[in-house]
């Protein structure tokens, strides 16, 4: 499996927030987005998620399922937010995930048990989510990435509000997927301690410019 | 799907949920107008139908621009976007488990109501059938309304603004039908007819504009 | 509609928006002066042939009210094909279309209810009824309203203008169930009299001024939305501007 990037440039608003970026990562690889603040790397993570349609450029996967028709079905996306119901509880919250995920190809979700013991909170599945601190609830959030089975993660920030207990854990987590041929796409200011690496560092878009409302 | 389903339920009956809200709010809105029109037991039965319908269609707009907003903010729609389960299904799912926790609970309460009104059993049947039959397309009109609002921080009065022109043909023919029940020489089945026919053209209408919304609201 | 297909060639024709500024500038003045003719003789009309022999001088309220009535359906229909364009061909300019004409579509829909109402006073006795085009009328006031506040409550141009998209043509769609519906609710309006089958049931001298009035009203409806669409599309410069002051402002070059 090998995920391309060839050329994509990205608007927000009428903001070009980058321009030109290019990637290739094969099974086992992980792609590290670092940069400032505002300079673009949530924006292309919501891209490769296909959150955001990009103004140019194109994302293709080799070695998928035919029918596939955008990498994103394929991939896992960990956001600033957790994607969890402060009123359900862990064991709910992460039981609806698997269902409602499903596995796709090629593999298949931990049970929610050994998921939350994964992050080293086992025990705690009945509380409802809202009742957990700030890190066990990002450490949750993580065990949504096992629950279902994805190659691809995408992870924007992924261990903010974490100490650094919990970015070893976590450091480990990643490189297991990476192990059994994943792919990791993380946007951080901090190293993660990861085996195969490539760096992706975004400048922000240097020249300004004046968006579609404005001649060239 | 069923997971779906089952989650929005929960959701809706736990703690900060719209479920019982909105039941409660149906009954003030019946139990004001009395105080409004007076307590002409004639009066009150001849409109009863119309005040149950209104209160009804109000109190279904009541939790709508939550629908999509919770989901936005922390996160999970994101997720339902970047699935390859088509979209409308999720948005269908999400509308079919709003009804089944608002708009079913306002169609049990509605005979209670009707009881108030000094309306009789026939007028309360019909009343309870055309709101059966009429509230889903409410939901699904709205959910059109509530993911168009999705990223605005006060959506919820935008929602109903939008959401209430479009709903006036429901109304017409839910009212009209149950006065037909009534009244002997119209018959009850073509306005019911033509209601069923709304809400099928919205269950479908509205889940597709709805999922369209969402796709370009989101960034 | 030969105004829709002429709306379907301007999109496409003016791709880009500084080609529309020169073109809108050039157009305008033209326009105008053509306006301003047809509305100094379709008035001239009004006043000077002789009133209904029943209806007496409030026959003459008519000659607002009707073409007033079509362009706020008209002007829906703009806005539905500019939705459309928006959507399908993600085209600024159709968002910058559709956004222009909601306000001057919610004047048109407002003048038609008023002089409605004016009229509906010495005939029927009564300022307002719950007749059926008249209330799908208001309903449609309602969704312009709507979809104003809509387009206000947002502020990235981008993303609302394909959101509110969506909500133009659903409520598109909606028009004609509205129209029914209430339709065999409740009706007391006449029926058409000039646009039908078998001819035109009204007498040539109202007719013509009718039909003056009515080119009248739609040179004006063009003229007004050309020059709104001129407007936002300076309002959008003139924000671009100012985000790209913001944007180079806090980046060390």
């Amino acid at each position: 499996m090998r995920l391309l990037a060839e050329g994509l440039s990205a608007r927000r608003g009428e903001d070009l927030i980058f321009n030109d970026i290019s990637f290739a990562l094969d099974a086992g690889e992980a792609l590290l987005v670092t940069g400032p603040n505002g300079s673009g790397k949530s924006t292309l993570l919501r891209v490769l998620a296909g959150l955001l349609t990009a103004e140019t450029g194109r994302l293709k996967l080799e070695g998928g399922p035919p029918e596939l028709q955008h990498p994103s079905e394929l991939s896992h996306y960990l956001g600033h937010r957790n994607a969890m119901k402060r009123e359900l509880t862990v064991a709910e919250n992460l039981s609806f995930w698997k269902r409602f995920l499903g596995d796709s190809f090629g593999g298949a979700g931990w049970e929610i048990g050994a998921a939350a013991e994964a992050v080293g909170l086992p025990g705690i599945t009945h509380l409802p989510f809202g009742y957990l601190s700030a890190g066990q609830q990002r450490r949750m959030a993580m065990a949504k990435l096992l629950v279902a089975y994805r190659p691809i993660w995408i992870l924007d920030e992924p261990t903010a509000a974490l100490d650094a207990a919990a970015d070893t854990l976590f450091a480990g987590l990643v490189n297991a997927h990476l192990q059994q041929g994943g792919i990791v796409v993380a946007a951080t200011h901090q190293p993660l301690g990861l085996g195969r690496v490539k760096e992706l560092r975004m400048t922000g878009f240097a020249g300004v410019d004046g968006g579609l409302w404005h001649d060239a | 799907m069923i997971a779906l389903f089952f989650r929005d339920l929960k959701l809706s009956i736990r703690a900060g949920g719209g479920a019982m809200i909105g039941v409660l709010f149906f009954m003030t809105v019946v139990a004001v107008i009395p105080f409004g029109v007076g307590p002409d037991l004639n009066l009150l039965s001849r409109i009863g139908p119309a005040i149950l319908w209104i209160g009804a269609l109000l109190a279904s707009l009541l939790g709508l621009d939550r629908l999509f907003q919770a989901e936005r903010e922390d996160g999970s729609l994101d997720l339902m976007l970047m699935q390859e389960t088509p979209l409308i299904a999720t948005v269908f799912v999400k509308c079919a488990a709003h009804w089944a926790a608002t708009g079913l609970p306002l169609v049990i309460a509605a005979p209670l109501l009707g009881l108030f009104m000094n309306m009789d059993e026939l007028a309360i049947g019909a009343t309870m059938l055309t709101l059966l039959v009429g509230t889903p397309a409410i939901t699904f009109i709205g959910a059109v309304g509530a993911a168009v609002a999705v990223s605005l921080p006060r959506g919820g009065l935008l929602v109903s603004i939008l959401v209430l022109p479009l709903a006036i043909p429901v109304l017409i023919f839910g009212v009209s039908a149950v006065y037909a029940a009534i009244e002997d020489p119209a018959p009850f089945l073509p306005p019911l007819m033509i209601l069923a026919a709304i809400t099928l053209f919205f269950a479908v209408i509205g889940p597709l504009a709805a999922a369209a919304a969402l796709r370009h609201a989101s960034d | 509609m030969s105004e829709n297909s002429l709306a379907v060639r301007k999109f496409s024709d003016l791709a880009n928006p500084t080609r529309f500024l020169a073109l809108a500038d050039r157009v305008l003045p033209w326009l105008s002066a053509l306006t301003a003719l047809f509305f100094a003789v379709g008035l001239w009309l009004a006043f000077t042939t002789q009133g209904d022999y029943q209806q007496g001088e409030t026959v003459r309220i008519m000659y607002v009210h009707v073409p007033a009535a079509w362009l706020s359906m008209m002007c829906y229909s703009v806005m539905a094909l500019a939705a459309l364009g928006t959507l399908v061909w993600r085209h600024p300019i159709a968002d910058v279309s559709s956004r222009a004409a909601a306000p001057i579509g919610a004047c048109f829909t407002f003048l038609a209810l008023v002089t409605g109402s004016l009229w509906g006073k010495p005939m029927w006795g009564a300022w307002w009824v719950w007749d059926a085009r008249l209330t799908s009328v208001f309903v449609l006031f309602l969704m312009y309203l709507g979809l104003m506040a809509l387009n206000r409550a947002m502020d990235d141009p981008v993303r609302s203008s394909r959101v509110s998209a969506v909500l133009v043509l659903v409520g598109f769609v909606n028009i004609p169930i509205i129209k029914f519906s209430v339709e065999w609710w409740n009706t007391l309006h006449q029926p058409a009299s000039v646009l039908r089958l078998d001819g035109p049931t009204i007498d040539p001298e109202f007719l013509r001024p009718l039909v003056v009035m009515a080119i009248a009203f739609t040179l004006l409806f063009f003229t007004l939305h050309i020059a709104a669409m001129r407007n936002e599309i300076w309002r959008r410069r003139v924000t671009s501007l100012r985000r790209m002051a913001a944007r180079s402002a806090g980046r060390e070059v």
